[in-house]
């Protein structure tokens, strides 16, 4: 009797209601011969009777799913004795409960069970069993009353087909709006943990302080716990990495772009753009180890033989290789907008007698140009926001600095090792995460903002 | 259908012997395909996209100070034909263009010309007003940058003025150069676009349908100035209107299925066309 099960009853019933519903609709049309008495082809009478039987049905199996245990438990608690309920804690009367449930349903290992608990055990089963009767007498009775109502309402006049779409259109506002809301929750939930961090560590201080040890003291005379939550080291660590980057993939892929989209024979254009995006199909992890095992120590070699102190986790190769794994935004999106020119704007530079570099530079460079800082700005918000590069590459240390040789840490990375390992949740230290994850936010989405902004302010032009 | 059939079919009886009788054309051009002035001579064109053969052994000279209207039903080759004379089929990679065309004497056709000064010689004004989404000005200024062909702003801004007084836009946008280009009407951008060839000095001006996108009164104005600039160039004009053609051309060349049909005075060939195919596309029957 387990919910699966009748899930999968109600999506059999569904399919025989739409059966029914047709069958219905061409009955009361008087055959198959007359259907166009109707006012919607049989079918939408037919999905009419199916959504009616499967629709309530569905959503009160989904309450009931998110009710019942709830429920369940509070009536079983209510049963236990009084004086035990009051001598436990919060975090006993949790145990307690699962203890219940564990038993309930013969997964208590270890222990014995006190008599207590196997009485509340047993109750709890037995307003299961109740439970479960009930939902299958509701379930049958609510689809019963759905056929019954689709089967009286179809008539030749009823406008079966605009029922079946409006209900569809709300299906679909349904299902686009769980992305906004998940988008929503996650802002709400590193909101309020940011409040928290707030009210421990001033903004002012997170914002615009240069010191940053997030470790607090666990015992009075402990070395080197000052606890400082200075967020500029990071921020300024995070830029330096990001301008690393950029300084890289916009030349490199901006050019490749202007190659690939007016000059490339359509042979060379056929397999390098697919080789190209293989790059954006490479794991970040893998970038990462590239650079902290390539790149990095290639780099200090260098360093070394022109007498440069390059440190082993260094900006510049973390830069670089974050760079590497942009390239394939910036030119893809930066085609695209080339390719977008219209041709006319070509012929008309080329009848004037313009070279292809003349064309390329003081027409289709000034008309695509809005849609190329649009695609550059989607691809600083993606560097500011990568993360596994910067964790193996860039290093923990957060350096106030502007040399790319020394090692710097960014705000993903301060994320990573605040959050990963054991930590308690009531710390600034926690919370500071959360702190750090809200500006990473709010910069990215006022990056976001402006680059679809000047994106669709660009397309207007054509269009 | 019927009429494919005997386009290619059809040989007219009162075939006038011209010099390119040797030549295997599938058809033999009616008419005088010679100028007594010519600006640009054509000889045997042939023009393939990949295996398309889409314009066949056109001859046609192009006088001096001439209008010349290419009529013709779609997809007969006139627009091909006339991106033959600036050498603009050159950005179509599928495109493969065979046959002499001289300008001022000079072969057009061989790979060693260099496209650059042809085309400041042989500009172009397109079907869609295709103004630079740059000011007004620099729309003006890019042919004369491109090529040097001043040295100061002074000068600049002199030719500026010129090619827009002109195209007899000038009025209108003088007090609005720094104005984006494609925030002009239709028939302002179409007028931009011609001062825009204009600037560059041209000998010869090709015009693909240059009004098709235009309402009738910008019609009316583009061809009055047409009309005018006939007295310093040399105009080629692509048109699906008849009437137009008739208006504003003094030679009439009409082309079906690639071959160049008749070609004549426009009195002549549209008062009295001697091919059976012309006069069936200038009285309406098809087209």
């Amino acid at each position: 009797m387990s919910p699966s099960l009748l899930l999968f009853i109600i999506l059999a019933a569904m399919a025989l209601a739409y059966h029914l519903g047709r069958k219905r609709a061409i009955g009361v049309a008087g055959g198959l011969k007359k259907i166009n008495r109707l006012h919607s082809l049989p079918a939408y009478y037919g999905f009419y009777a199916a959504l009616w039987v499967g629709l309530p049905t569905l959503l009160l199996l989904l309450f009931w799913a998110g009710l019942q245990d709830h429920i369940l438990t509070a009536l079983t608690l209510a049963e236990l004795p009084a004086e035990t309920m009051a001598n436990l804690s919060e975090g006993q009367l949790s145990l307690l409960v699962s203890d219940i449930r564990n038993l309930a349903s013969g997964n208590l290992m270890g222990r014995e069970p006190s008599a207590e608990v196997e009485v509340a055990a047993a109750h709890y089963l037995r307003l299961q069993g109740i439970a479960n009767i009930t939902l299958w007498t509701l379930v049958g009775a609510m689809a019963l009353a759905g056929m019954a109502w689709a089967w009286q309402r179809t008539t030749p006049s009823f406008r079966a087909r605009n029922r079946v779409e409006s209900i569809v259109m709300i299906l679909l506002i349904l299902f686009s709006s769980i992305a906004i809301l998940t988008t929503l929750g996650i802002l709400l939930s590193v909101l309020f943990e940011s409040i928290r961090f707030f009210q421990k560590v001033p903004w002012t201080e997170f914002l615009f302080g240069t010191q940053w040890s997030p470790q607090i003291a666990l015992r009075a005379e402990q070395v080197g716990a000052s606890g400082a939550f200075g967020a500029i080291p990071l921020f300024t660590g995070t830029l330096l990495v990001s301008f690393i980057a950029m300084l890289l993939a916009v030349p490199v892929g901006l050019l490749s772009a202007v190659y690939l989209a007016e000059y490339a024979p359509r042979a060379v254009r056929t397999w390098a753009k697919p080789v190209l995006e293989i790059l954006a199909g490479i794991p970040t992890v893998v970038y990462g180890f590239f650079a902290a095992l390539t790149v990095a120590p290639f780099m200090r070699g260098l360093g070394e033989s022109v007498g440069l102190d390059i440190a082993s986790e260094s900006a510049l190769a973390a830069g670089l290789v974050m760079g590497i794994m942009i390239i394939p935004f910036v030119s893809s999106l930066s085609e695209d907008v080339i390719n977008a020119v219209p041709q006319s704007l070509r012929d008309g530079s080329y009848a004037l007698g313009a070279t292809q570099s003349e064309t390329i530079r003081r027409v289709i460079f000034p008309a695509a140009l809005p849609g190329i800082v649009g695609g550059v700005l989607l691809a600083v918000s993606r560097a500011i926001g990568e993360t596994m590069i910067v964790v193996m590459a860039a290093g923990l240390a957060a350096n106030l600095t502007a040399n790319p040789f020394e090692s710097v840490t960014t705000v993903t990375v301060q994320i990573v090792t605040l959050l990963t390992g054991d930590q308690e949740f009531d710390s600034a230290k926690t919370l500071a995460a959360f702190a750090l994850g809200l500006t990473l936010f709010v910069v990215t989405l006022i990056l976001n903002v402006i680059a679809l902004h000047i994106v669709r302010k660009y397309r207007e032009q054509y269009d | 259908m019927t009429m494919i059939v005997e386009a290619s079919a059809v040989k007219p009886a009162n075939l006038k012997a011209d010099h390119l009788a040797q030549d295997q054309s599938t058809t033999t051009t009616v008419g005088e395909i010679s100028s007594p002035n010519p600006r640009m001579v054509c000889r045997d064109i042939n023009v393939w996209y990949n295996n398309n053969h889409a314009i066949k052994h056109v001859s046609l000279d192009i006088g001096k100070n001439e209008v010349i209207a290419m009529i013709g039903p779609s997809g007969c080759g006139k627009s091909t034909f006339l991106r033959c004379l600036n050498r603009m089929n050159d950005t179509i990679p599928a495109a493969r263009v065979e046959g002499s065309i001289t300008l001022d004497g000079q072969e057009i056709q061989d790979k060693g010309i260099d496209v650059v000064p042809l085309r400041a010689r042989v500009g172009m004004v397109f079907q869609k007003p295709n103004p630079f989404p740059k000011s007004i000005y620099e729309n003006i200024a890019y042919g004369p940058r491109i090529h040097g062909l001043t040295n100061s702003r002074a000068e600049l801004d002199e030719l500026v003025e010129t090619s827009l007084q002109r195209a007899g836009l000038w009025k209108e946008v003088k007090d609005r150069l720094d104005a984006p280009g494609t925030g002009l009407s239709g028939g302002q951008q179409q007028r931009l676009c011609i001062a825009r060839t204009l600037s560059v000095s041209p000998e010869v001006i090709l015009m693909d349908e240059p009004c098709s996108a235009l309402d009738p009164i910008a019609t009316a104005i583009i061809e009055d100035l047409i009309d005018e600039l006939r007295q310093q160039y040399t105009i080629a004009i692509v048109t699906h209107s008849m009437q137009q053609a008739a208006r504003v051309s003094q030679r009439t060349a009409y082309f079906h299925l690639g071959d160049l049909v008749e070609v004549g005075t426009t009195d002549d060939i549209f008062n009295q066309p001697k091919h059976k195919l012309t006069e069936d596309y200038i009285t309406g029957r098809f087209g």
